[in-house]
């Protein structure tokens, strides 16, 4: 079962941090995606820009409306996901937990499971 | 011979090749990579350049070469300095005699049992029985599975590892073991074939050759084990399951659901093996699960219609798998055999319980079941809001649209 792991935290927050913060937090991360890696459970995963640079696109009247910065304007921000696939929602919401924007508290990770293409007729 | 020829020779050599190999040398996890890559040049140059008079043989002269290449570079890289002189072993010059007898299906059975070890998972076990004993490639496991080449090759790895780690080998397990060993071999050629035939037909090509796949393997294991009426009664099942193929979708894809398909459009000869089978098997066989839903789905399979199904049968045959199997997907397909026998009215009563099992409660499967007993009560508006529960409960795009569907059917509601 394919899950993707949604990344919301803080836009900024690294700004707070100490260097040594810092490389402790990628190492972190690095640390998880190789492990994910060995484990044959990455299937993908990127990082988004800064908020800053999100365009929303609706619809305005009878035409489309571009304006500058994100749909939802709340402290967290969508800052990137990863997808794996694993045996259990549990082993999902395990990698997630050890994600150090949860783990220090600079945000959040939503568990969300993919659809799929298979059915069974009922 | 053409590639698809080659490759169905091939899949059929690779577990005979991979048992000889590991028989000899012992380490499992080079000898299955050696195999992997035998396999590949196989089918690139065989379509080429015609099939080898010895097949087997060549397979496993160049499986061989390749498992002293790495041994010898590895043992390169151990002791540069100490120059040790190799031993050419006779069989990577030599090709093997006519005589090295193929304990084929013992070997088969052995790797199925090895692949689907209790220390890997599910997902694991898969990737490991597809390309140990199926001889696919990890492209074509990826492929089928819908992760990168990478995520996949890593996968069968670890599971190789982990093999190692608990110290299997490869012999067959003791008798005490080998039963829970081989529910789990069921278990796992079962999956294969789901995930094949629940793929909708056109979008997921790679993904529906997996059906076809786990019922040549079930073949392989009731050929290695002709006295195990649950092989026998499994294999039965994915013959009269894998009938209905051409009927079960509409043609956008769309679920067709048992009650509404073209009867017409099942495959006869399919449902005609499957049929004797389990009812070869039962005649002899103390009933196991395997054997009774394919009893169930033999019912179906000769009933003409919906209407003209012996419901009663089916009942009755719901009540003992309920007994020898308890299990809460059971007692839903129970339900649903009983609202046609004594109304939906029983059905749902039946259901009632199932709220307070976490094994199902939260399932699209029990909202769907409950959506359609509803309906046919005449709940419309309780049976709408069922359906869309399941609709938000399922992970199946097909799924879902069907529920949704079904839902829209009954009116807009609230």
């Amino acid at each position: 079962m394919k899950y993707m792991l949604l990344i919301w935290n803080r836009p900024g927050f690294v700004e707070g941090l100490s260097e040594q913060e810092r490389t402790a937090l990628f190492g972190e991360v690095d640390e998880i995606m190789a492990e994910l890696t060995a484990s044959g459970e990455l299937v993908g995963g990127e990082a988004l820009a800064d908020p800053a640079q999100t365009r929303t696109v609706r619809l305005a009247g009878d035409r489309t409306e571009v304006t500058d910065g994100p749909f939802l304007e709340s402290k967290e921000q969508f800052a990137g996901y990863l997808t794996v696939d694993c045996d259990s929602p549990e082993r999902a919401a395990e990698i997630a937990a050890r994600w150090p924007d949860v783990r220090m508290g600079f945000g959040v990770l939503e568990v969300r499971p993919m659809m799929e293409q298979a059915g069974t007729e009922m | 011979m053409t590639s698809r020829a080659v490759e169905d020779l091939l899949r059929a050599l690779a577990p005979q090749v991979l048992g000889t190999l590991v028989r000899r040398h012992g380490n499992f996890s080079a000898c299955e990579d050696a195999v992997q890559e035998a396999l590949l040049a196989a089918a690139t140059r065989w379509p080429e350049q015609g099939v080898p008079e010895h097949p087997r043989g060549w397979l496993l002269t160049v499986a061989g070469r390749r498992l002293t290449d790495e041994w010898r570079s590895e043992r390169a890289r151990r002791e540069r300095e100490a120059a040790v002189a190799l031993r050419e072993p006779a069989y990577a010059t030599v090709a093997p005699p006519a005589d090295d007898a193929p304990s084929g299906q013992d070997d088969s059975l052995t790797l199925l049992l090895l692949c689907c070890h209790p220390a890997l998972g599910r997902s694991a076990q898969v990737a490991l029985t597809l390309r140990a004993v199926g001889g696919l490639s990890t492209a074509q496991i990826a492929a089928a599975h819908l992760v990168p080449e990478p995520t996949m090759s890593q996968r069968i790895r670890r599971a190789k590892q982990r093999i190692e780690a608990a110290g299997a080998r490869f012999a067959l397990p003791s008798p005490a073991e080998r039963d829970e060993r081989l529910r789990a071999v069921l278990q796992v050629l079962y999956l294969i074939f789901n995930e094949g035939y629940t793929a909708s037909s056109g979008t997921q090509l790679h993904r529906a050759e997996l059906t076809g796949e786990a019922i040549r393997l079930t073949r392989q294991l009731r050929r290695a084990l002709p006295g195990d009426g649950e092989v026998a009664g499994l294999l039965a099942l994915m013959l009269l399951t894998d009938a209905h193929r051409a009927a079960r979708t509409g043609p956008n894809g769309e679920l067709v659901p048992l009650a509404e398909q073209d009867r017409g459009r099942w495959d006869r000869a399919a449902i005609d093996e499957g049929v004797a089978l389990v009812t070869e098997a039962l005649t002899w066989s103390p009933p196991g699960p395997y054997q009774l839903q394919a009893a169930i789905a033999a019912v179906h399979a000769e009933a003409p219609s919906t209407a003209e199904t012996d419901w009663p049968q089916i009942v009755a045959l719901y009540r003992v798998l309920a007994a020898v199997a308890p299990n809460p997907v059971v007692t839903l397909n129970q339900a649903a055999a009983v609202a046609m026998v004594d109304g939906p009215r029983a059905g749902l009563a039946l259901l009632a319980p199932l709220d307070a099992d976490e094994r199902v409660a939260g399932h699209h499967r029990l909202a769907a079941v409950r959506a359609h007993l509803l309906e046919l009560a005449g709940e419309t508006d309780a049976a709408r809001e069922a359906y869309r529960e399941a609709a938000r409960r399922t992970t199946s795009v097909p799924e879902r649209r069907y529920l949704e569907l079904r839902a829209a059917r009954l009116g807009a509601g609230r």
